[in-house]
């Protein structure tokens, strides 16, 4: 994690101008705001190449052939792919990697933002790369990609046998197997998908699918004892290197530690499991009933449900408190422990909680305009964007980036501003 | 007619999928797994459908397979009934492997699961969903079709059906973005824009065959105006032949993964191709086995979405189409989701004039390719076509009113028409809705 | 002779009353129960509009695509189905008994069209019987129970037709027709014949999926 104490919390407005880029480039892409908020980028096309504009100043003198997929790493650095003479690689503050592949996709950035992981093809095989170096090792296909907390380790899904398209037997045997910085496992499974790191990085669980119709999780390559008819994606707990992941049998869901269950209430649905930070207490969204959705917590649903999704779901950095997103119709509701605010949204963002667990935030669209709700009160202003909001370490100030008019601001406010 | 039968008999022993699976096959698992399926992965519906059918052959005329088959009782929607679920209920699972063999020919390659028999039967009995059942059946003993299995294999490993690896799927949208800014050159496919109104998404033989597909919607994007985005990646694809092939926990992975994509880049909808399918896996099937009563983020077919860019004045017409048009309801999207009148909308705003397939609507013919059947490829392809001589009839009779051009607005229609118009040599040229409007719209002007 | 027609005109139709009445509730009872077992999902969507919907226009002859494209059947199975209803229950000897035995009355009809009604009921079945046997599409489902069932259907008809001309001697042909007429309604909700429960649940269902999610017409 990358601490926010050396960010500038002053209160006050940063201004940047971007209402001349439109006429300096031929078109401009979506803009991108730092996390700090003191640069906005985006990328831009100017005499039939492309390059990205970063508060105003070009990336790069030679501009490419192609760019996508812009955005900043935790500390701040923007990066993107990049393409130039049929080469993909990998850009960061405009400076290319110095390998090149077939094709280079998924970035990835690690939690304090010093190292990017790709994955790449050459050739036709398929690898990642870690700060411009691939796996010594390639695969038929690679997929459900995961970047280790400290970035350092890799892992993904990877086709370890090729069989062509047809030998449907021979796919049956096994294919596929989970790649950690390059080296697979020795069995392979039918299918392998979302692959985890535990927090201490030595461990690797994944979904397989052993044959058809049993499935169950593996770690490090060892199969939990028992199978299911199928199971949704494992997490670690973050400190006994228990694994969790919710399990179907007979057509119900409950969720599973190391192939017990430790959920023993049956739910329609049951998925994106987390554990708080301490791995005192385990969260999911769930649909007790079908048709109804909610968020458990160590099993137990809340009694408010929604008809429509719950997605989002947040703890707070302290562990007591859990915030989702829930849709009810085609309107957005921030829920936070089994409470929905009274404001409803078009569309509505990641919850944030403040260090403390006192105040949520979250970035909102009402009436086609984007502003911040804190607490369940918005802030006065909608402009034509705004991104997520960011507490200050003591809980008292918000950083919030927003586009109006044509012009960027990164606004330091008092949290009570808004909340109270 | 007997030599058909012959030559798709002959066809079928090449279906490795369902000879290998029959060969694996053992008395004890396949009465284990039929009694597992049908008393434990049943219920109501299928207890009140089996007790109440009173045998009175009702819905056979409303398939286009027994129609084409000088109404051979062995495919009426009844007798495909009578040939596999009724003898695995009073045998109480106790058949064997020929049984079963059979049983998957029939459910996986003579029922394209259309529904339309539903509305000729006095009960409502869906037998669609009996199908359905059998397929469950067959998947569990292995037995599916080869090329269906292999496509079920792809959704799997790749979450789309055409094997189509991660890298392909966004260089091939660069590639289509490059094409189309040769016409429009500030044209974006914009990928992974959190926040977009729309997440627009296909199935995988758009990029794999059809990529001039993904170029004209871009196009048509790009002139209406639509905030819109494409993922980067996987859940891209909204088809599902694991919902054909009876594999529902694959069907509900896929179905997760298309809507996972769609909400985390925090769309308000996801407008789809021109595919029945898919929107069948997406509207009705896929999401109710993930426990969401109705799709969670809206679904909008591609007749639904040109009838609003349409009827909005977001796309204009600048000369109409002036061939002679006729016009298939696509099950999925007609009897699945009520979009014939748009469908028709969408007609008389692009097209000088419609020519009316009868009977029509919500009471077409289907295509005899949905259901998976035309994904059981070709060992199967003279089965399908004797097995829709109604369709080529109808086909045939709009022709013979004029019609020049068959409007198909659906993939797997599209494809299982146009072997119907060449074995029977009807002389129709095939079209989407999306090739009409492309060529006939107002685009921006080329500087 | 007497004894057997008090039995069978007291406790058999007793008896025959209580299991027709008693299987339709044991049989509704269980598939509810499957239902919210096995298929909770169908209440999500089942609708009172759309169900009745589609049920009024199933009850309409040549309410729908398929009653209007085989017009003689959907004549005869509306006949069928109406006097099958219809002439038993306004049949005056019938009420009679009603009223020895409850106190009952209603209104009858008379005996002259109930017994054409009663010949039309049981021409009816001579023709799904024909049917059954001739038209290939049903012949190939039809097994002995479809007969059997037709039969149990037609028995209190013929055997009441019979009886009310009296072309056979004493008791026995009225007896007959009494105990056919309680085999049939025992075993109604046992039987396929209890379609004229579950019927109405599965078209309700149908046509809420249809009117609600499919947006299309199911008739």
């Amino acid at each position: 994690m990358v601490s926010n104490q050396s960010w500038d919390w002053d209160i006050g407005h940063k201004e940047i101008d971007i209402s001349d880029w439109s006429q300096r480039f031929e078109w401009v892409e979506e803009l991108y705001a730092s996390p700090d908020g003191e640069s906005v980028a985006a990328i831009v096309h100017v005499d039939e190449a492309f390059n990205v504009c970063i508060n105003g100043t070009l990336w790069s003198e030679a501009p490419a052939d192609k760019i996508w997929h812009l955005r900043f790493t935790p500390d701040n650095r923007p990066y993107a792919l990049i393409s130039d003479g049929g080469q993909w690689t990998v850009a960061i503050s405009g400076e290319t990697w110095s390998e090149g592949y077939d094709y280079a996709w998924n970035p990835m950035a690690s939690a304090d933002g010093t190292h990017l992981a790709v994955a790449v093809q050459q050739a036709g095989r398929y690898a990642m790369a870690v700060d411009g170096k691939a796996w010594e090792s390639d695969f038929s296909d690679i997929g459900y990609f995961a970047l280790s907390p400290s970035g350092r380790s890799t892992a993904a899904a990877v086709q370890v046998r090729s069989v062509d398209s047809g030998q449907v037997h021979a796919f049956q045997e096994g294919t596929f197997s989970v790649a950690v910085d390059g080296k697979s496992w020795d069995p392979m499974f039918v299918n392998v998908w979302h692959v985890a790191f535990s927090p201490d990085e030595r461990h690797v669980a994944a979904e397989v699918r052993l044959n058809l119709y049993d499935y169950t999780i593996a770690v490090d390559g060892q199969l939990w004892p028992q199978v299911y008819s199928t199971v949704w994606a494992p997490c670690f707990h973050p400190t006994s290197g228990a694994v969790v992941a919710p399990v179907r049998n007979k057509g119900e869901w409950v969720m599973a530690q190391d192939g017990r269950t430790i959920w023993p209430q049956p739910f329609v649905q049951l998925w994106r499991q987390q554990f708080n930070a301490d791995g005192s207490r385990l969260a999911a969204i769930v649909a007790p009933k079908y048709g109804r959705w909610t968020v458990a917590v160590d099993g137990a649903p809340w009694p408010l449900t929604f008809g429509t999704m719950v997605t989002d779901l947040t703890f707070s950095p302290d562990g007591q408190r859990v915030a989702a997103l829930a849709k009810e119709g085609a309107k957005w509701h921030v829920v936070v422990d089994g409470r929905a605010w009274q404001h409803a949204f078009e569309m509505a963002w990641r919850p944030v909680f403040s260090p403390d667990g006192n105040a949520v935030a979250a970035k909102v669209e009402i009436d086609g305009r984007y502003t911040v709700a804190v607490n369940d009160r918005l802030w006065s202003t909608a402009c034509d964007m705004v991104w997520e909001p960011c507490f200050s370490s003591d809980d008292t100030r918000l950083l919030i980036r927003s586009l109006d008019k044509g012009i960027y601001r990164r606004s330091v406010i008092s949290v009570n501003k808004i909340a109270e | 007619m007997a030599e058909t039968d012959k030559d798709s008999t002959k066809s079928e022993e090449l279906d490795e999928g369902i000879e290998v699976g029959v060969r694996r096959l053992t008395p004890e698992r396949i009465q284990t797994v039929i009694n597992s399926v049908l008393g434990a992965e049943t219920g109501a519906r299928f207890k009140a459908y089996i007790q109440t059918c009173i045998h009175c052959g009702l819905c056979s005329d409303a398939c286009h397979f027994y129609l084409s088959n000088d109404k051979d009782p062995r495919f009426s929607p009844v007798g495909k009934v009578k040939q596999t679920i009724w003898p695995m209920i009073q045998a109480k699972g106790r058949v064997d492997a020929a049984f079963i063999r059979r049983a998957a020919q029939i459910a996986h390659t003579e029922c394209n699961l259309c529904k339309r028999c539903v509305q000729y039967c006095p009960f409502g009995i869906d037998i669609a969903y009996m199908m359905s059942m059998v397929r469950r059946i067959i998947h569990k003993l292995g037995v599916t079709p080869l090329y269906l299995q292999d496509t079920a294999h792809s959704h799997a490993a790749t979450m789309n059906q055409m094997w189509v690896k991660g890298d392909e799927w966004i260089d091939t949208l660069q590639w289509q973005e490059d094409e189309a800014r040769e016409e429009i050159p500030e044209l974006r496919i914009p990928l992974e824009k959190e926040g977009a109104d729309i997440m627009y998404s296909v199935i995988a033989p758009e990029p794999k065959f059809q990529a001039q597909l993904i170029y004209q919607a871009a196009v048509i994007m790009h002139t209406a105006g639509v905030n819109w985005t494409m993922p980067a990646s996987m859940g891209w694809d909204n088809s599902d032949m694991a919902m054909f092939s009876g594999d529902n926990e694959i069907m509900g992975r896929v179905k997760r993964a298309h809507f996972e994509t769609a909400a985390r880049l925090k769309v308000k909808k996801i407008v789809m191709g021109e595919c029945g399918h898919a929107f069948r896996s997406v509207y009705d099937m896929g999401n109710r086995w993930l426990g969401w009563a109705m799709p969670p983020i809206p679904i909008v077919h591609a007749i639904e979405f040109y009838h609003d860019l349409l009827k909005s004045g977001r796309i204009r017409i600048a000369r109409k189409y002036d061939k002679p048009v006729t016009l298939h309801d696509p099950c999925n999207v007609v009897r699945g989701g009520g979009l014939h009148e748009m469908a028709r909308y969408v007609v008389s705003q692009i097209c000088e004039q419609l020519v009316e397939m009868h009977p029509n609507r919500e009471h077409n013919y289907c295509c005899a390719a949905g259901g998976g059947v035309i994904n059981c490829g070709p060992p199967y392809k003279n089965k399908r076509m004797a097995g829709n001589r109604v369709k080529a009839e109808q086909l045939f009779d709009a022709k013979s009113r004029g019609a020049e051009t068959l409007i198909a607005p659906c993939h797997n229609c599209h494809s299982g028409l146009h072997d119907i118009v060449h074995h029977y040599e009807i002389g129709l040229d095939i079209k989407f809705f999306g090739d009409i409007i492309y060529e006939c719209m107002e685009k921006p002007e080329n500087p | 002779m007497h004894a057997l027609y008090q039995f069978v005109a007291g406790p058999l139709a007793w008896a025959a009353f209580i299991v027709f009445l008693g299987g339709l509730l044991y049989r509704l009872i269980r598939l509810l129960i499957l239902v919210r077992n096995r298929e909770p999902f169908i209440s999500s969507y089942m609708s009172w509009r759309y169900g009745l919907r589609s049920i009024v226009h199933w009850l309409t002859p040549f309410g729908t695509v398929r009653w209007r494209t085989m017009p003689v059947l959907t004549v005869v199975t509306f006949v069928f189905h109406l006097f099958l209803l219809i002439t038993p229950i306004f049949l005056l000897s019938h009420i009679v008994l009603w009223d020895e035995a409850w106190g009952l009355t209603w209104w009858a009809l008379p005996d002259v069209l109930a017994d054409i009604m009663c010949a039309i009921v049981i021409a009816c079945c001579v023709f799904f019987a024909v049917r059954r046997s001739t038209q290939p599409e049903v012949r190939f489902v039809t097994d002995s129970s479809d007969y059997l069932i037709l039969l149990l259907t037609a028995a209190p008809f013929l055997t009441g037709f019979v009886a009310y001309h009296q072309w056979t001697e004493g008791a026995w042909m009225t007896i007959l027709h009494m105990f056919s007429g309680e085999l049939m309604l025992a075993l109604l909700p046992f039987t396929r014949l209890g379609h004229m429960l579950l019927g109405w649940l599965t078209r309700a269902y149908m046509g809420s999926e249809f009117g609600g999610v499919r947006h299309a017409r199911d008739w």
